[in-house]
């Protein structure tokens, strides 16, 4: 029964990070590529560290699963924001389609934060 | 030894590596390639923490944790540099 769940675990995050993988490629922009590519390490890495410490229930595995989930959720936050504020800087082109484009024009003034 | 689920996902992961390099070859932006070594490292995160399942090693974790930690300061250094000299 534990076989099959981690199993169905393991299967559904490598599948999110194939999602991930196939939104990098296929994105028409920097700013939705990046957040298709957040998927993989918040979601995905997510379910794959739940199958196993459910595969293996001893307090070492678990006690690494959890800080590696803890620790791949913080720094998935400020690396993205870093990413995507170097890239409204450095006047990355941003896709046609987009509705509502809220940089201010001189992005490329220092900060003021 | 090797099950069906495991086989499986280790294809899954391979495949997603395999299309994140093709974005990395030919991104057209500075940024674009950084977003997609950040992918390759979570995707080998995952890959470690997949072998750590499957063998029941626990020291597959703890390497998964220390490249999760390269990464993202790798991450952050690339950005740091982006913003100082521009695309």
């Amino acid at each position: 029964m534990i076989e099959w769940l981690s199993g169905g675990l393991f299967i559904l995050g490598a599948t999110l990070s194939l999602l991930a993988g196939v939104g990098v490629l296929r994105m028409p922009d920097v700013f939705t590529r990046m957040q298709a590519s957040t998927k993989a390490s918040t979601l995905g890495l997510g379910c794959l560290l739940v199958g196993v410490a459910l595969r293996n229930p001893e307090f070492a595995f678990v006690v690494r699963a959890v800080s590696i989930a803890a620790f791949m959720l913080l720094t998935t936050a400020v690396a993205a924001h870093v990413i995507a504020r170097a890239a409204a800087r450095s006047g990355a082109p941003i896709w046609k389609g987009t509705l509502v484009d809220e940089r201010p024009r001189q992005m490329t003034g220092p900060d003021s934060n | 030894m090797p099950s069906l689920p495991f086989l499986a996902a280790l294809a899954m992961l391979a495949i997603a590596a395999g299309l994140t390099f093709i974005r990395l070859v030919k991104g057209p932006t500075l940024p674009d390639r950084v977003i997609a070594i950040d992918l390759i490292g979570v995707l080998l995160v995952c890959l470690l923490v997949l072998m750590a399942g499957v063998t029941s090693q626990q020291a597959f974790l703890d390497v998964a944790m220390v490249v999760a930690l390269i990464s993202f300061v790798g991450t952050v250094a690339y950005a740091r540099y982006i913003e100082r000299e521009g695309s």
